[in-house]
C-alpha cells in the first residue's frame, strides 16, 4: 500500500484551442481542450495540466471558460498555468474550477509571490513551474530560465527549488529546456538532483519520446509524477499503455 | 425532493464538490449555501474544507457554527479533507488549534522526508477496516486522490486507513457522520460512487 506515481498529460492551449497538434481517433474536434481532457480522463490520467500559452491578455476570459468546462466534466485534479502573475489571477482560476495553479515567471520576478499565494490559498494548490537549462560550460549544474528558455536568469536551480519549497510551494513542475521537444527523455540527472534535495513532490517534464522515458523519470529521476504532451496527443501511446508499462516495471500506479 | 446543502463558509472549491454530486444525482437538489435557514431545511449536509485549518475555523462565523453543530448532529453529513479535520478534537496546524470535537482523533503533521513527500499529493489506496454503506460497490484498497500535509493517526471510529510513511485514518464513520481525508470529487469513478452512496444513504 503506497502512494501511486502519477501520469499527467499536458494540454498547451492558445486562445481556447489545444495547439502543438493533437491527433485522436473518435474526437469530433481535435483542438477542443474539453474533449481532449475527457479522453485523457477516460484513459486513466491521474491529473490534467493545462498551460495557457496565449500571449495577449484579452483572451483570459476564454481561459476561465475552458477551465470551467473541463472542471465540470472531468473529476480528476486540474492544474492550470501560463500567465499567472497576480493573486487575483489565482483566485479567478480556482473559482473557475482549477485545483492547482502553476506559477512560473512571476515567481522569478517576485519571489514573495509564492509565499503570498501559498499563505492565501494553501500550499496544496500552488505549483511552481521551474524551467531549467544547463549552465554554459557545465554538465551538472542548471540555471532557471524564463520566457521559454530565451532568458537566462543566472539563478541556480537547486537553490531556487529549495527557496520556493521553503516559501510554501506544494509541488515543483520541473521542465528541462535542454530536453523539451527533443524526445530524448527527461534530464534525469537534473530531476534526481532536485527530487533528492527537497521534501515536496517533483513532476518531471520535458523530452518524453517513449514509455521507457516515463519509467526512467520515476526510477532514475525519483520523480513523484511524470508529465508529457506529444506522445499522448498523437495517440502514439495511450495513458493506459503508459500505466501498463510502468506497472510491468514494478512502479505503483493507480489502476 | 431531497435537498443536499454544501456548506459555504467562505473556504474551498465548493463548485467541484457540487458538480460531482450533480453528476451522480437523479432527483436531489444540490445547493451551495451559507444561510442558516437553508442549512436547517437541508436533508443532507456536505462539509468541505481546503487550505489552512485556522483560516477555515476563523471563516466559520459564530452563527453559522452554532447552526452547523446542531444540524450535523442529526443529518447525514459528509465531511471532506479539512472539513474532516475540523470535526476532530484538535490540530497541530498553525501552532495548534481546537477542533469542533465531534469526532474522536487528533490532527498531526505528516513527517516529511526525501522519500515521504509532503504534501501527501496524489492517488493512494484506501484499506477498509469495516464495512459501511458509503463504501458499497467500491473495492477494498481502491485508489482515491489525496492532498494534505496534516493527518489523523488514530480514531476509535476509524473506518479505513492509508499509508504515507505512517499509517493514518482516511475515513471516519460515526452515526450519521462520514468523514474523508481524500477528495471524492477528484477521485474519478470511485469518488463518484461514494457520492452516489451518500445520496442513497438514509439513517
Amino acid at each position: 500500500m503506497t502512494l501511486a506515481k502519477r501520469i499527467i498529460p499536458c494540454l498547451d492551449v492558445d486562445k481556447g484551442r489545444v495547439v502543438k497538434g493533437v491527433n485522436f481517433l473518435n474526437i469530433r474536434d481535435a483542438g477542443d481542450p474539453i474533449e481532449i481532457a475527457k479522453r485523457y480522463d477516460d484513459e486513466g490520467a491521474d491529473e490534467i495540466t493545462m498551460l495557457d500559452i496565449t500571449a495577449s491578455h484579452e483572451t483570459r476570459d476564454t481561459t476561465y471558460k475552458t477551465v470551467e468546462s473541463i472542471a465540470s466534466q472531468v473529476f480528476i485534479p486540474l492544474t492550470v498555468g501560463g500567465g499567472v502573475r497576480k493573486i487575483e489571477d489565482i483566485k479567478k482560476l480556482l473559482r473557475s474550477g482549477a485545483d492547482k495553479v502553476s506559477i512560473n515567471t512571476a515567481a522569478v520576478e517576485n519571489p514573495d509571490f509564492v509565499k503570498e499565494a501559498a499563505d492565501k490559498f494553501g500550499s496544496q494548490c500552488i505549483v511552481v513551474a521551474v524551467d531549467a537549462k544547463l549552465k554554459e560550460d557545465s554538465s551538472s549544474s542548471w540555471e532557471v530560465v524564463t520566457y521559454g528558455g530565451r532568458n537566462r536568469t543566472g539563478i541556480d536551480v537547486l537553490e531556487w527549488t529549495q527557496k520556493v519549497a521553503d516559501s510554501g510551494a506544494g509541488e515543483i513542475l520541473l521542465t528541462s529546456m535542454d530536453r523539451d521537444g527533443t524526445k530524448e527523455g527527461f534530464d534525469n540527472k537534473l530531476v534526481f538532483k532536485v527530487s533528492s534535495s527537497i521534501d515536496i513532490p517533483v513532476i518531471a517534464s520535458g523530452g518524453v519520446g517513449n514509455l521507457q522515458h516515463l519509467i526512467d523519470g520515476i526510477r532514475q529521476g525519483g520523480a513523484e509524477a511524470v508529465l508529457a504532451a506529444s506522445i499522448f496527443h498523437f495517440s502514439e501511446f495511450t495513458i493506459q499503455e503508459a500505466k501498463e508499462a510502468m506497472k510491468a516495471s514494478g512502479i505503483v500506479v493507480r489502476s | 425532493m431531497t435537498q443536499v446543502v454544501v456548506i459555504d463558509y467562505g473556504m474551498g472549491n465548493l463548485h467541484s464538490v457540487s458538480k460531482a454530486i450533480q453528476a451522480v444525482s437523479s432527483s436531489e437538489s444540490i445547493v451551495i449555501s451559507s444561510s442558516t435557514d437553508v442549512i436547517k431545511a437541508a436533508d443532507k449536509l456536505v462539509f468541505p474544507g481546503v487550505g489552512a485549518i485556522k483560516d477555515c475555523m476563523e471563516a466559520f462565523s459564530v452563527d453559522l457554527r452554532e447552526t452547523v453543530l446542531e444540524e450535523i448532529d442529526k443529518k447525514p453529513t459528509l465531511a471532506i479533507c479539512v472539513g474532516m479535520q475540523m470535526l476532530l478534537e484538535s490540530s497541530e496546524e498553525n501552532g495548534g488549534i481546537d477542533g469542533l470535537d465531534i469526532l474522536d482523533g487528533k490532527v498531526t503533521k505528516i513527517k516529511a522526508s526525501k522519500e515521504v513527500k509532503v504534501p501527501h499529493m496524489g492517488w493512494n489506496e484506501v484499506k477498509f477496516l469495516k464495512e459501511h454503506l458509503l463504501l458499497k460497490n467500491i473495492p477494498d484498497s481502491s485508489f482515491f486522490y489525496f492532498v494534505h500535509s496534516y493527518c489523523c493517526l488514530s480514531s476509535k471510529d476509524a473506518l479505513t486507513e492509508t499509508i504515507h510513511g505512517e499509517r493514518f485514518v482516511s475515513c471516519i464513520a460515526k452515526d450519521n457522520i462520514f468523514a474523508v481525508q481524500f477528495h471524492p470529487e477528484k477521485s474519478q469513478g470511485m469518488g463518484l460512487e461514494l457520492y452516489k452512496n451518500f445520496l442513497n444513504w438514509n439513517i
